[in-house]
């Protein structure tokens, strides 16, 4: 048994220090905590606040479709159709339902339960089956977005609100005889972008996003992976090949407000490319891709073994032949990783498409990357900046929307490179 | 017709020549392929290459130009039409007439004038496809007739084509040269055009930024003053909040998850951490506008502070976030790079793992630190998104967290979205401050970019 030695101060201070390892150990696991827990408030305050937008509130009205009207002496024809006022089949049904509106003031309040849409709706239906002409139908019109957020409680009636206490007691009325219904809100996924919030919808900007991504791609990939051989297999060790490095390295940290900023003046003053074009986002989204895409294929291509180009040359092979054949397919799983995440940083690029026009208010769906067109953070953007309230959910949904695809994108990078990664 | 024809045509072309430059050299050795110098697939690359990258040169050098041209053509044709408007004018009169020539619709639609002019546009660029078809076709076909006659067994098939595609790989690697020479210069000649405008001493100097300025001359708004002082405090000061919140979250994240963590646990967080990396900027901006900036001016009430709606500290705060994933990942790879050695030494002698790391490893691995902060600063700086939508718009030089203040990117964007004319100051001003971003970023990334090199160097 040895005697123990160990003096009161040396336990005071192992104690401190032990204290201080506790500590530390601490303070580690709250910045974790703190950054995941930003993280959880972030995805939850927009899940919280978006999922509601995916439910949009519709008024059931019977709507008679008189035939004396749409088929004067029993002829249809699609000009007569389209040149009815439909307007007034909702509204004399919505009288019907809500009886003893008399005061001018009062039926136009009425009328505004429903949205614009409702009527291009019902033209839409009839336009598309005309065997309803004559009949009685069950109509599902389109509220418009304050009854919207009236009847999803984020909003209430009377004092000064955007909806009057009259409004509020009609809506209340409706929902009691079962004519409000919640339903799968379509317009958001098939629309292009309205004013009118119940209306809008993120397809448009879903398709530029596409024509934008399909633009950078094409430019940034083979470039990318061009660039990445010659400075990994070819390029001399010089202080040319150095500038070339230090330059992309420098590239990869732009601010991408200053890519705009060159979109700006190079190709839409000097060359006169059209302006709010997905061509030019992604010409401009190809530039700032390309130093991800060239820094990650230039890793892939430098982990490919020595062995692999030796056994090659051995074999016979000419240097080109030794990259092309061999070395870059053996890469290529790690350049496609890069190139994902790299696309997937450009998706959710707002700032340098600013610059570029891409702003604009745009209601029809782009069909060509010369179109005009936006995208979806760009959406997200013009959205979050809408006074109407009905925009708040939409923009939190279209948030939503945005981050699955970016998380599929990299769950995408993820899987491939857990199945195509090679320990040598 | 359209260009697009043209380079169907080629790409049919080039496919031709493929097959015959395969056949031609095949035929030359008599069927007996080990008599050519290269494998037959070089020779039709050869003819391929003759084929199409003379075209390919003459329709990038065509359709670029095209527009300037035609445009020049049609101001002739315009004559004394065209005399006596000046420049604003004469652009606006060929963009109508471009206009009506696409389709589109145009304020001057009826005038005789420009629907005259639109159909002669429409004739002449029929033409110009016409031409450049034409031109197309000969130097495709002519590449191909000269490449075919070259083919013999004894062509040095592979190595001619080894050439051409070493050049492209070259050539692509300039783009990168080429991006940044053409941001410079784009910023730079824009920067002039605004320092002729409005004296550099007042961007540098002056306190007071209102871009205001009177569309006609007869209007009463202010003259307008470009003091960029103001926004580049209010830039250092979102940023440092940014960074208060980062740095400290950022590296004792890093220090946990490569020091401390049980490696399952590691192998969990450090993906979740770097989802907030994934997470696109407007995406934040929202987050900001929508959740931290009212909770921040809630509690600030109810402390009986005064917040205003846009104040730096929600924005700040916001960024700093976005900045922790940043921070944490390169000082991961720092902490990393440190010498199991010094870390065993370290342990050897009696030290906790604490005082390990704060006495050995972040001594050691202080300048990687140092640059990988700095990184995030350029960061910060240069961060658009959270700042146009959760910053203010109007100039303010307080250092006050809880007032809300505009930054260098929030004045880009506001000077730059929306209607405007090309030659003003306010348009210019942009550009400037564009300039001023670049060179303050550029700064700290080579001085970051080379301190983490060195250190790196020191344990290699």
């Amino acid at each position: 048994m040895t005697e123990n030695n160990t003096t009161d101060a040396a336990l005071r201070l192992r104690h401190k220090r032990y204290a201080s390892e506790r500590r530390f150990n601490i303070y580690g696991i709250i910045s974790i905590a703190v950054a995941l827990g930003a993280l959880c408030l972030l995805i939850g305050s927009m899940a919280s606040k978006g999922w509601s937008a995916f439910q949009q509130t519709y008024i059931i009205l019977e709507v008679e479709l008189p035939r004396d009207d749409l088929a004067p002496q029993g002829k249809i024809d699609a000009e007569t159709l389209r040149d009815v006022n439909y307007v007034s089949y909702l509204r004399k049904s919505l009288r019907t339902e809500i009886p003893g509106v008399k005061s001018r003031r009062d039926q136009r309040s009425l009328y505004k339960l429903l949205s614009s849409g409702a009527t291009l709706g019902l033209q839409n239906l009839v336009l598309n089956d005309t065997k309803l002409i004559g009949q009685k139908i069950k109509f599902a019109a389109v509220a418009s977005d304050d009854i919207d957020q009236l009847v999803k409680g984020n909003i209430s009636a009377g004092k000064g609100g955007k909806v009057s206490k009259k409004q509020g007691d009609w809506v209340k009325k409706l929902t009691d005889a079962g004519k409000i219904e919640k339903r799968f809100n379509t317009n958001l996924f098939s629309n292009g972008d309205s004013r009118e919030p119940e209306l809008a919808g993120i397809w448009g900007a879903t398709m530029g996003s596409l024509l934008t991504m399909f633009v950078t791609v094409l430019l940034s990939f083979p470039l990318g992976v061009a660039a990445a051989i010659y400075l990994e297999e070819f390029a001399r060790k010089n202080r040319w090949t150095d500038l070339i490095e230090v330059n992309i390295n420098n590239l990869a940290a732009v601010p991408s407000i200053v890519f705009g900023l060159l979109g700006l003046a190079v190709f839409l003053s000097f060359f006169g490319l059209p302006r709010s074009a997905p061509l030019v986002g992604g010409i401009v989204l190809a530039l700032m891709t390309l130093p991800t895409i060239i820094i990650a294929g230039r890793a892939a291509l430098g982990a490919v073994p020595p062995s692999i180009r030796e056994a090659a040359i051995g074999m016979g092979a000419s240097p080109m032949q030794v990259v092309l054949h061999h070395v870059l397919p053996l890469a290529f799983p790690g350049i496609l990783t890069g190139t994902i995440i790299g696309a997937a940083r450009a998706l959710g690029e707002t700032a340098p498409l600013l610059m570029i026009g891409m702003v604009a208010f745009i209601v029809d769906i782009p069909g060509s990357i010369t179109d005009a067109a936006t995208v979806l953070p760009v959406q997200i953007y013009l959205w979050a900046d809408s006074p109407e309230r009905a925009f708040v959910e939409r923009t939190a949904a279209a948030t939503l929307i945005l981050l699955t695809f970016l998380i599929l994108m990299n769950l995408v990078a993820v899987i491939m490179r857990k199945k195509f990664e090679r320990r040598w | 017709m359209s260009p697009y024809f043209a380079v169907a045509v080629l790409i049919v072309l080039i496919t031709f020549g493929h097959i015959l430059g395969r056949r031609g050299a095949q035929q030359a050795a008599g069927g007996q392929n080990r008599l050519l110098h290269s494998l037959p697939h070089y020779y039709g690359l050869y003819v391929a290459l003759w084929t199409g990258i003379p075209a390919v040169i003459l329709i990038a050098l065509w359709i670029p130009f095209q527009p300037y041209f035609l445009d020049s053509f049609l101001i002739t044709s315009l004559g004394d039409k065209a005399i006596g408007l000046n420049n604003d004018q004469l652009g606006l009169l060929l963009n109508d007439i471009r206009n009506v020539a696409d389709g589109n619709i145009s304020s001057r639609a009826n005038d005789p004038l420009v629907i005259a002019a639109a159909n002669r546009l429409t004739e002449w660029r029929q033409l110009g496809y016409g031409g450049l078809l034409v031109i197309t076709l000969v130097a495709a076909i002519g590449g191909l007739i000269l490449a075919r006659k070259r083919v013999t067994i004894n062509l040095r098939a592979r190595n001619a084509v080894e050439r051409v595609f070493n050049v492209v790989l070259f050539v692509a690697s300039l783009i990168a040269i080429l991006t940044t020479i053409g941001i410079v210069l784009s910023l730079l000649f824009e920067t002039i055009r605004f320092f002729g405008k409005v004296p550099i001493t007042e961007f540098l100097f002056n306190l007071s930024w209102s871009p205001q300025t009177a569309l006609r001359a007869d209007q009463v708004a202010s003259a307008g003053t470009f003091g960029a002082v103001s926004l580049f405090a209010g830039t250092l000061l979102i940023t440092a909040i940014a960074m208060i919140v980062a740095v400290p979250v950022g590296l004792m994240s890093a220090t946990y998850l490569s020091e401390y963590a049980p490696r399952k646990v590691r192998d969990i967080l450090k993906p979740a951490l770097e989802i907030l990396a994934g997470i696109p900027t407007v995406v934040y901006g929202f987050f900001a506008a929508l959740t931290v900036a009212p909770a921040i001016r809630g509690w600030g009430e109810a402390l009986g502070l005064d917040v205003a709606s846009e104040s730096a500290l929600a924005a700040g705060l916001v960024m700093g976030i976005m900045i922790i994933p940043f921070v944490s990942s390169l000082s991961d790879d720092v902490i990393n790079a440190v010498p199991q050695t010094l870390r065993d030494g370290s342990y050897a002698l009696g030290a906790t793992q604490s005082e390990t790391v704060r006495q050995v490893i972040v001594p050691a691995a202080f300048p990687g630190i140092v640059g990988s902060v700095l990184l995030a600063v350029s960061r910060a700086i240069g961060e658009t998104m959270i700042v146009v939508m959760a910053a203010g718009l109007a100039a303010n030089l307080t250092i006050n967290p809880l007032e809300a203040v505009t930054t260098v990117t929030v004045q880009i964007v506001t000077l730059l979205v929306g209607d405007q004319e090309f030659d003003s100051a306010k348009t210019l001003a942009a550009f400037a401050l564009g300039l001023a971003l670049f060179c303050v970023t550029l700064a700290l990334n080579v001085i970051a970019l080379r301190t983490v090199r060195k250190y790196r160097e020191k344990y290699d």
